[in-house]
């Protein structure tokens, strides 16, 4: 059999993946949009797999360059997405009636 | 290390599950925490499996190679960590542009390596060139993510107000010829994509960097602050793509599903907010909305009111069976979201029903308000959506509409109003209305609001914060 082209088998992923991200988002309740927003910040982060290859194993001081300082753009989303929605899925968690800790800031 | 290249796909497919999982967690508060959870797993699993790759790849310089990366990613990841616990829950908007531009800034870094070096991503061909295909797919990714760059870093400009740069202020940038100049522009960026694909120049390979950022400038300056809500998601969207066409140019698919599974959820956000405003995408993306509609807001006569203090609105409150609360962004402005859970418990404890009524736009991003009436500590199923509350305001004794406008503005009914068929919150529809304002001027959509003439309604003036203590100290 004739080989695929990796043109084709990528864009076979990428339209079912779409596909995917279309069912599994409408399903999220609005309530939880802004959380939505912060945890696809951090996994649209997985750029920081290109990122590293071009860190470690790039030769050139513009390869490098470009490497580090994406890696550590990426590392900030990584970070600070998932962290951000953790906070924030926090504030959502069904609190028992205690006295006195309403008030914080 | 003996990985096979199978084993490191296979290692990447759970990755793309676990983010699925994630994603999939969001669909309920009390599961998404453990999705939030899958997350963090995933991408673990996507890093870790990297690393593993990056030893196979090149064994020699490997360790070397993962000092860089250790010194990103510490230094990123230390960035991240302290913005994710500073960030105050108001100021979500900006954060989510500013990492926005990370992303888009990261897939522009990433094509120059991949341009530079493509044999270090086993992308070049026996006599060390690109093949034309992955040309093409560096092309895409790198000037969407130049775009998602510049167009965020002015989202965040306009969304924190705080800055006197013209092109950061929330007034939309307009001048003639503007369309025609982006155009120009997008063809012109296209046709140097074209010649970088032709031959790997690297002067067209800049070229098309340069206008892409120009043009991520040019595309956001004309929208104005109100719909900011779109610009967020559709950037989001954008971000997603950038991941997802770097993820097509190195042929590597793990970037590719999850660069899709964002892009297509912004997409949707994009949407729903459009849908919320009552807007087409193209005529939020054309922009100039805003701007003269506020002008023509200042001429208009004025009509009798009738107005109210606090002490009248927590005498209506106290009686009353059942209380609906619209909250609007000028509640989140005026730091009143404490004080109003308060008084929903103080109203509760003397057997009120009370509930809150979230339209879509009521933040500056989607959920935003959900989030900060979290943040207050109100339990998420005293929270309701639209479509689930507007069947209840007719049996509602009172509706308290604070620091909103437009959205529960009735005109949106009518057929002739500039808003006409926009959904709202039929608050107009409850026994008795209490709004809760600064003054009279117009929302966003420089409307008259038919619903503070009714008169059923009261209007009680003030900084939302104070008036609501003030309703708190009257309640007994």
């Amino acid at each position: 059999m004739e080989a695929i082209s990796p043109i084709v088998s990528n864009l076979i992923i990428f339209v079912l993946a779409v596909y995917v991200g279309y069912h599994v988002v409408w399903n999220v309740t609005p309530a939880l949009h802004t959380p939505l927003m912060s945890v696809t910040n951090a996994i649209s982060a997985i750029i920081i797999v290109g990122a590293m290859l071009a860190a470690a194993l790039t030769a050139t001081g513009l390869g490098k360059a470009m490497g580090v300082l994406a890696v550590a753009l990426a590392a900030v989303n990584v970070f600070g997405g998932f962290l951000v929605t953790r906070r924030m899925l926090e504030m959502f968690r069904k609190k028992e009636p205690k006295t006195g800790s309403a008030e914080k800031k | 290390m003996t990985l096979s290249m199978n084993i490191v796909v296979l290692l990447y497919l759970v990755a793309s599950i676990f983010f699925i999982q994630a994603l999939k967690g969001l669909s309920h508060p009390t599961t998404s925490r453990r999705g939030n959870t899958f997350g963090m797993v995933g991408m673990a699993i996507a890093i870790v499996t990297t690393v593993a790759l990056i030893y196979k790849t090149a064994p020699a310089i490997a360790t070397s190679g993962m000092v860089w990366v250790l010194v990103g990613l510490v230094v990123g990841g230390a960035v991240g960590t302290t913005i994710a616990f500073k960030v105050e829950m108001t100021k979500m908007p900006e954060m989510v542009a500013f990492m926005h531009s990370m992303i888009g800034l990261a897939a522009v870094f990433i094509a120059i390596a991949a341009v530079a070096e493509p044999a270090a991503f086993s992308i070049a061909d026996a006599k060390g060139a690109i093949p034309v295909g992955n040309r093409i797919e560096l092309f895409i990714g790198a000037f969407v993510g130049a775009i998602t760059f510049s167009g965020s870093v002015i989202a965040f400009g306009k969304l924190s107000g705080k800055y006197k740069f013209r092109l950061f202020q929330g007034a939309p940038v307009v001048f003639s010829g503007q369309h025609m100049l982006n155009l120009a522009i997008g063809i012109a960026m296209f046709a140097f994509g074209a010649w970088f694909a032709a031959n790997q120049s690297w002067p067209a390979f800049w070229a098309m960097l340069a206008l892409a950022f120009v043009l991520g400038v040019l595309i956001i300056i004309p929208i104005g602050g109100a719909d900011m809500p779109v610009v967020v998601s559709m950037l989001n969207s954008y971000s997603g793509w950038a991941a997802a066409g770097i993820g097509f140019s190195l042929n590597n698919f793990m970037l590719i599903v999850a660069g899709s599974l964002v892009g297509s959820s912004g997409a949707i956000l994009s949407y729903i907010m459009c849908k919320a405003m009552n807007r087409s995408f193209f005529n939020v993306i054309l922009g100039g909305f805003g701007g003269e509609t506020a002008v023509a807001a200042g001429s208009k006569e004025q009509r009798p009111v009738r107005s109210g203090s606090a002490d009248d609105a927590a005498f209506l409150m106290e009686n009353a069976d059942t209380v609906i609360i619209v909250p609007g962004y000028g509640l989140a402005v005026a730091r009143a979201q404490h004080p109003l859970k308060e008084l929903a418990d103080k109203l509760i404890e003397k057997g009120v029903k009370v509930k809150y009524a979230i339209h879509p736009v009521a933040g500056r991003m989607p959920g935003h308000m959900n989030v900060l009436l979290a943040e207050a500590e109100v339990p998420y199923d005293q929270v309701y959506e639209m479509e689930d509350i507007n069947g209840e305001f007719g049996e509602a004794d009172v509706a308290l509409i604070l620091g909103a406008n437009d959205v529960v503005n009735p005109a949106a009914k009518d057929p002739k109003s500039a808003i006409a068929g926009m959904p709202i919150l039929e608050a107009y529809k409850a026994k008795q209305v209490i709004v809760n304002k600064r003054s009279m001027a117009s929302g966003y959509a420089g409307l008259d609001n038919e619903l503070f003439y009714m008169p059923k309604t009261m209007m009680v003036f003030g900084d939302a914060k104070k008036i609501v203590e003030d309703i708190n100290k009257a309640i007994h």
